[in-house]
C-alpha cells in the first residue's frame, strides 16, 4: 500500500542518521585533546544544566585542566535544574565508558545518591562540585563554596550599609528543599544579625524583618515577577536578598519600573554580568564564588587518584569574596576591578 | 450494542485484518526506524569496544524503560489521533503517592503500590472522559491535566524527595544474571509490556477498534464500534501503564522524586514518532515505539561512550524527529 515511498523515505532516515553521527563524531575528535577512545585517564563532569554560565565556566575549567594533565574530559548535563533522571543516566554511561572519576553538581541532592553509590561500588571516584549531596558523605569529596558564608558576607554588608535603618527585607530564593538556597538564605539572615540560625538548618529561617519571600529558581524573568509581587505586597521594601545575580537583575528591573530608588540589592555568584551590574550600581554587593577552581581541583584529584590510588576526602572550601563598589566599614571586601579579574561567565 | 445503522460494509476500516508481526516489522513504517537503530549500533560498535557488550545493552534498556513504558500509553493515544501531554506528570504523581504512602503514612507497601496505580488509572480515565463526554480536544485536556498532576505532586510531596523506600517498590530495580550480564527485572517488565500491547493491538478486536477509531472515527462509529467507549478505555489503559512506569521509575532511582518526568511527555512523543507512528492516528505499531525509544537511548549512550557532550544527543534527536514526521507526511500523501 505504501511500501515504495516509505522505503525510499526509510533510506533517507538511515542516511541521515549515519551522516549526523559522522559529523558529530568528527567535530568531537578535532576539538578534544587526543580523540581518546581508549588510553589516557577519563574524567567525567556532570552539571545541572548546559546553559547556566556558572556550569559553562566550570566545564571550560575542567577541560583546560584535563588537557594540561593529559586526561580526557567527558561531560553531560540535565535538561533542566532538578532533572535527576538525566544525571543518573549520565553516571551510568560514564562508568560504562571507563572513567576513573566523576565530578557532579547534583540536581536533586537526595535522589542522586543511589546512583552515586553504584558508581563508587565500581571503584569510580565521585566528587561533588558546588552543591553537597544529602548526605554529604555519599561522595568521596566535596569541592564547593561555603554557601552559608557567602550568605553571611552579604548579610553583614547589608547590616553595615543600612546603618540602623529599619529593614524591610524581600528574599528572592531558589526553590523549596534545595540545600544551596537554604544555606545562602540562612547565611544572609545570620550575617544580618538574626540570632539562632545555624548552618545545619534544613529549612529557610524566617524573621519579622522579612516581609516577602518568593522562589525564583535563580531565573531573571522569575526574579522580576517575584519582585513585582513583593512590591505589591510591601511597597516599602528597602533591602532585597537574591539567590543569584540573574534574580538580582530581575529584581532591579522591577524596582526601576516601580520607580523605587535606594533599595539595597545583594546577591551571590560573582559572574561577569553580575560584577558589571555592581559597577553600574544595579546590585550593591555580591559574594563571588569560583567554579573554575572547583573544576580544576576536581580534575587534579581524579588524575591523582588514577595515578596513585589516593582519594581526596571531606570538604574543601573553594573560597568566597565579597565584591562591592561601595565598601561598608568593618566588612572586608574587594573592589569591582578585582571582581572583574576573577569573574566567570 | 444495538444499532440502527446499515450493516457494515466489508471494506470498512474495522474489517481490514491487521498485518502480522512479521509484516509489521518489515513494513515501511518500522523498517526505517529499525535500520536507523542498526546503523547507529554498528557505528558505535566501530567507534568503541565498550558499546557492543551485554552489560551496555542491559544499561540502555534500563535507561529507556521509563520513557519507553510511558510511550506505550502515548502510542495507544496517538493511534486514536490524540496526544497526551500529561503522562510524565501523572507518572510523577503516582510515584510520589506510592512512596509517600508507604514511607510517611505507614500504608503496607503492596497497598501503597495499588493505590499509586489506581491514581494513575483514574487520571487516565479522567482524560478519556473529558475527551469523549464534554468533548474537548486531547491536547487541551492533557495540557490541563499536566498542570494539575504536576501541582498535586509538588503539594503532596511538600517538595521533598522520598527516601527509604520499601524493597517491594524497588524490587524491579533488582537484577538477575544471564551469562555475565546483569539484567533488571524492570527491563523484563518493560519488554513484556511492549509484547503484550503488540499482541493486544495486532491480534484482538480491541486493537482493531483502536486503529479504526484513529483512522476515521465516523466510519468506525457507523460500523458499530462504540468509539467513545474505546477512547475512554484507551486513556484509562494508558493511565494504568503510566502507573507501571511510575513503579519502574521508583525502582530505577530508588527514591520518589517529585521532579521526575518533566520532559517525559515530549520524550515519549519523540519515541512514538521515531518509531513510525503517525500523529494523524490509525497508523503505527507499539514495537515501532520500542525501536524509537531505543534509538534515543542508543544515541545517548553511544555518544557518551565516545565522549561527545550530551547536548549533541538532543541535536540529533531533534533532526531525527523532523525527518520521521516528514517521512510520515510524504508517505501519506503518496499513498492517497
Amino acid at each position: 500500500m505504501l511500501s515504495t515511498p516509505s522505503r525510499s523515505a526509510a533510506g533517507l532516515l538511515v542516511v541521515a542518521v549515519a551522516a549526523v553521527l559522522a559529523i558529530t563524531a568528527c567535530g568531537k575528535s578535532s576539538s578534544s585533546s587526543s580523540g581518546g577512545s581508549s588510553g589516557g585517564i577519563k574524567v567525567g563532569l556532570i552539571t545541572k544544566t548546559d546553559t547556566n554560565p556558572f556550569f559553562v565556566k566550570m566545564k571550560e575549567g575542567a577541560e583546560k585542566e584535563a588537557k594540561a594533565k593529559g586526561a580526557t574530559l567527558m561531560s553531560a548535563a540535565g535538561k533542566f535544574d532538578g532533572d535527576n533522571a538525566s544525571q543518573v543516566t549520565a553516571i551510568e554511561n560514564m562508568v560504562a565508558a571507563g572513567v576513573k572519576g566523576i565530578m557532579i553538581t547534583p540536581s536533586d541532592t537526595k535522589a542522586i545518591v543511589p546512583a552515586i553509590e553504584k558508581a563508587r561500588a565500581k571503584k569510580v571516584l565521585v566528587i561533588a562540585l558546588d552543591t553537597p549531596t544529602d548526605p554529604q558523605s555519599a561522595v568521596d569529596a566535596l569541592f564547593a563554596t561555603n554557601n552559608f558564608t557567602a550568605g553571611q558576607l552579604i548579610g553583614q554588608y547589608a547590616k553595615a550599609t543600612m546603618a540602623g535603618k529599619t529593614a524591610k527585607i524581600a528574599t528572592l530564593d531558589l526553590a523549596p528543599g534545595i540545600t544551596v538556597g537554604v544555606l545562602r538564605h540562612n547565611g544572609f539572615l545570620s550575617g544580618f544579625g538574626v540570632s539562632g540560625i545555624t548552618p545545619d538548618a534544613k529549612q529557610q529561617a524566617t524573621d519579622p524583618q522579612v516581609v516577602c519571600s518568593l522562589d525564583t529558581a535563580g531565573d531573571q524573568a522569575k526574579g522580576q515577577t517575584a519582585m513585582e509581587n513583593c512590591l505589591q505586597k510591601s511597597p516599602d521594601i528597602n533591602l532585597v536578598y537574591t539567590i543569584n545575580e540573574p534574580a538580582a537583575l530581575g529584581a532591579d528591573t522591577a524596582l526601576k519600573a516601580a520607580g523605587k530608588s535606594g533599595v539595597l540589592v545583594v546577591s551571590v555568584d560573582g559572574g561577569c554580568v553580575g560584577v558589571k551590574a555592581i559597577q553600574d550600581g544595579r546590585i550593591a554587593a555580591t559574594s563571588q564564588q569560583y567554579p573554575i577552581k572547583m573544576a580544576s581541583l576536581g580534575v587534579d584529584a581524579i588524575v591523582n587518584f588514577a595515578n596513585s590510588g589516593a582519594k581526596p576526602s571531606g570538604y574543601t572550601d573553594t573560597g568566597v569574596t565579597l565584591i562591592t563598589a561601595k565598601p561598608a566599614s568593618g566588612v572586608e571586601s574587594k573592589d569591582v576591578a578585582y571582581g572583574i579579574a576573577n569573574c566567570w561567565g | 450494542m444495538a444499532t440502527t445503522t446499515a450493516p457494515p460494509e466489508p471494506a470498512a476500516p474495522a474489517d481490514i485484518p491487521p498485518p502480522s508481526l512479521r509484516q509489521r516489522l518489515l513494513s515501511g513504517s518500522t523498517l526505517g526506524p529499525l535500520a536507523a537503530l542498526i546503523i547507529a549500533c554498528a557505528f558505535f560498535s566501530l567507534r568503541t569496544d565498550r558499546f557492543l557488550t551485554g552489560g551496555n545493552f542491559s544499561l540502555i534498556i534500563q535507561q529507556v524503560m521509563v520513557v519507553g513504558t510511558l510511550a506505550i500509553g502515548q502510542t495507544l493515544i496517538i493511534l486514536t489521533a490524540g496526544i497526551d501531554l500529561s503522562n510524565g506528570a501523572i507518572m510523577a504523581l503516582s510515584s510520589i503517592v506510592m512512596t509517600r504512602l508507604a514511607v510517611h503514612s505507614g500504608v503496607p507497601p503492596l497497598l501503597a503500590l495499588l493505590i499509586g496505580l489506581a491514581v494513575a488509572t483514574a487520571f487516565g480515565l479522567a482524560n478519556g472522559l473529558l475527551v469523549t463526554r464534554v468533548p474537548l480536544p486531547p491536547f487541551i485536556v492533557t495540557l490541563g491535566m499536566l498542570n494539575i498532576a504536576f501541582a498535586l505532586t509538588h503539594i503532596y510531596s511538600q517538595e521533598q524527595t522520598v527516601t527509604g523506600v520499601p524493597s517491594l517498590l524497588t524490587a524491579l530495580g533488582n537484577t538477575f544474571t544471564l551469562g555475565d550480564t546483569d539484567i533488571t527485572y524492570g527491563s523484563i517488565v518493560t519488554i513484556g509490556l511492549f509484547l503484550l500491547f503488540a499482541y493486544l493491538l495486532g491480534q484482538t478486536a480491541w486493537g482493531r477498534h483502536v486503529y479504526a477509531v484513529g483512522n476515521n472515527p465516523e466510519a468506525a462509529r457507523l460500523t458499530g464500534i462504540p468509539t467513545n467507549r474505546v477512547l475512554v478505555g484507551v486513556y484509562a489503559t494508558a493511565g494504568l501503564v503510566y502507573g507501571i512506569a511510575a513503579l519502574l521509575s521508583v525502582a530505577r532511582t530508588g527514591v520518589g522524586d517529585p521532579q521526575a518526568g518533566q520532559t517525559d511527555n515530549l520524550d515519549s512523543i519523540t519515541a512514538v514518532v521515531l518509531g513510525g507512528t503517525s500523529l494523524f492516528g490509525g497508523r503505527g505499531t507499539v514495537l515501532g515505539t520500542l525501536i524509537g525509544a531505543l534509538i534515543v537511548g542508543v544515541i545517548r549512550n553511544g555518544l557518551q561512550l565516545i565522549g561527545v557532550a550530551s547536548i549533541y544527543q538532543t541535536l540529533i534527536t531533534g533532526i531525527l524527529v523532523i525527518l520521521a514526521v516528514t517521512i510520515d507526511q510524504v508517505s501519506r500523501r503518496r499513498s492517497r
